[in-house]
């Protein structure tokens, strides 16, 4: 089961995709929907100033800060790249977990939007919608750069956090999704297997750790890395 | 499908779930991307005082449509005059994210509408029914809103638009395949669009509402009667409280189906606008541009 945060932009496509690969998802519209259980979330295209401060207003930012922090695997296309990204050239950070930095709209404005062909993670080439597309500009060391398109990443993954520049759900192509899927989700030993809290002792899966425990900000460790 | 065409399209899709607002200032501007706008429409008076004025009204000024570029980071759309390809080639030379080929501003071609395939920034147009809503499509609209009736702070005629819209779907998805010659033929549109339709139940468009949006219940009501996202004119800088009522707004459209969050986004907006009902009114512009 995968959560797809749905305050705005292009989320339904991002559902298509996950339907045509037989996966299960649902929309994640306000706080309460974060206590649902998931296997992963997916972040979607849109405007990153709408998104975050709808986070921000209905008090989500921080919540999927701890989920992420905890290990729940992630994956930000276009805005959700810059909503993840730990600093923001021309905006703010708003997630901020994955350590590289994002430059707003580094194409400039719709005229500057374009189409590509590149290899991802080794497979490939696969087709790269650019949509008023965020550049990568800097990664820390341990990120690993899974694309480039004229020697600029545009896709990269630390850990179980993944982003894309370009928006895979736009194409019938299907590989990003299975990458995310298989390498990024598929290596967590199962979200639904029962985890000890450490705050409160109780033995119970994470999601269920979320909806019920008060200070999920403590919850530091209960999620196997 | 042209590549840019794809392209443009797929910025509509980014705009979805999204409220777009009409600013005249670079100020307002700035109220209406912190406010959570995920597009701004610059245009030097906003409908309620164009319908006031009277007068031709034109493409704005493009230092003022400039100085809006430069005063926000989302994307900046701007209207021109229906069937004005010029307007529409300067708009382009300004780099602007999108077209409004709108009804508001006085037409300036009374049979053609503007070949929007001969561009490559994307258009948006008014639409009252599903065949000029797919009329649109073939000129190369990559995204069509109700037509409402701009300017009245008065929702009815834009859900008048946005049923008449959905209802039409669905009866073209209930015919069969040999019947959509002559729909086409009765619509006035060309047959590929309408088979789409027919396959998909759905414009191959993003589709908003637009005109007389007021109040949040009035968004959430668009929302639930299929709306993609929602234009917002005269509403908000017309009303007490611009910064609020654009806030709650945008919540609304995300929030669209829980009414515990709308009354809560309701509380306290200080008042709307006064508006005027469509009876009132003299000059119907949604009957503008067919």
């Amino acid at each position: 089961m995968i959560g797809i945060l749905a305050v705005q932009g292009a989320f339904a496509e991002h559902g298509s995709m996950l339907d045509s690969l037989g996966v299960d998802s649902f929309e994640i519209r306000a706080a309460r929907d974060l206590g649902e259980r998931m296997d992963g979330m997916i972040i979607p295209g849109g405007e990153s100033t709408v998104m975050g401060k709808i986070l921000d207003d209905q008090g989500m930012t921080g919540t999927i800060r701890e989920m992420i922090g905890g290990g729940l695997p992630v994956f930000g296309t276009c805005a959700g790249l810059i909503l993840l990204s730990e600093s923001v050239q021309g905006g703010r950070p708003c997630i901020g977990t994955m350590p590289i930095q994002a430059v707003r709209n580094a194409y400039g404005r719709q005229l500057g939007s374009f189409s590509a062909q590149s290899h991802f993670g080794g497979q490939g080439p696969i087709p790269m919608e650019f949509i008023r597309a965020p550049a990568i500009s800097r990664t820390a060391p341990e990120v690993e750069v899974l694309a480039e398109v004229g020697g600029r990443p545009v896709a990269a993954r630390y850990g179980r956090q993944m982003v894309t520049a370009f928006h895979p759900e736009l194409t019938d192509d299907t590989s990003v999704h299975r990458f995310f899927l298989e390498s990024v989700v598929g290596g967590v030993p199962g979200a639904h297997q029962p985890t000890v809290c450490e705050r409160c002792r109780t033995l119970s899966p994470l999601s269920d750790i979320l909806r019920t425990c008060p200070s999920v900000a403590e919850h530091k460790g209960y999620y196997p890395r | 499908m042209n590549q840019r065409y794809g392209l443009n399209k797929e910025l509509a899709q980014m705009l979805k779930g999204g409220v777009i607002m009409d600013v005249t200032t670079p100020e307002q501007a700035r109220v209406a991307e912190s406010a959570g706008a995920c597009a701004v429409m610059a245009l030097e008076r906003i409908p309620a005082d164009i319908r006031a004025a009277g007068g031709v009204s034109r493409m704005s000024d493009p230092k003022m449509i400039r100085g809006i570029q430069e005063a926000v980071s989302i994307p900046v759309m701007a209207k021109v005059r229906i069937g004005h390809f010029v307007e529409a080639q300067i708009l382009q030379a300004l780099e602007i994210d999108f077209i409004d080929e709108s009804e508001v501003l006085s037409p300036a071609d009374d049979v053609h509408h503007i070949d929007k395939t001969a561009f490559d920034v994307p258009f948006v147009c008014g639409a009252r029914d599903l065949g000029e809503a797919l009329r649109r499509i073939a000129e190369g609209a990559s995204m069509i809103r109700t037509k409402g009736e701009p300017g009245t702070g008065d929702v009815v005629q834009a859900v008048r638009h946005m049923r008449a819209v959905r209802s039409e779907m669905r009866r073209v998805a209930s015919l069969e395949e040999c019947e959509l010659f002559e729909a086409a033929k009765q619509l006035q549109v060309p047959l590929d669009l309408l088979s789409y339709v027919h396959e998909n139940g759905r414009l191959p468009v993003v589709n908003f509402a637009a005109g007389g949006v007021a109040t949040p219940a009035d968004a959430a009501l668009m929302m639930q009667l299929g709306a993609e996202g929602v234009f917002v004119g005269s509403g908000i800088f017309k009303s007490g409280n611009p910064e609020r009522r654009a806030a709650a707004i945008v919540r609304a459209v995300t929030n669209y189906r829980d009414a515990k969050v709308l009354a809560e986004l309701s509380e306290d907006l200080g008042p709307a606008m006064v508006g005027i009902n469509e009876e009132e009114i003299r000059t119907l512009m949604s009957e503008r541009g067919q």
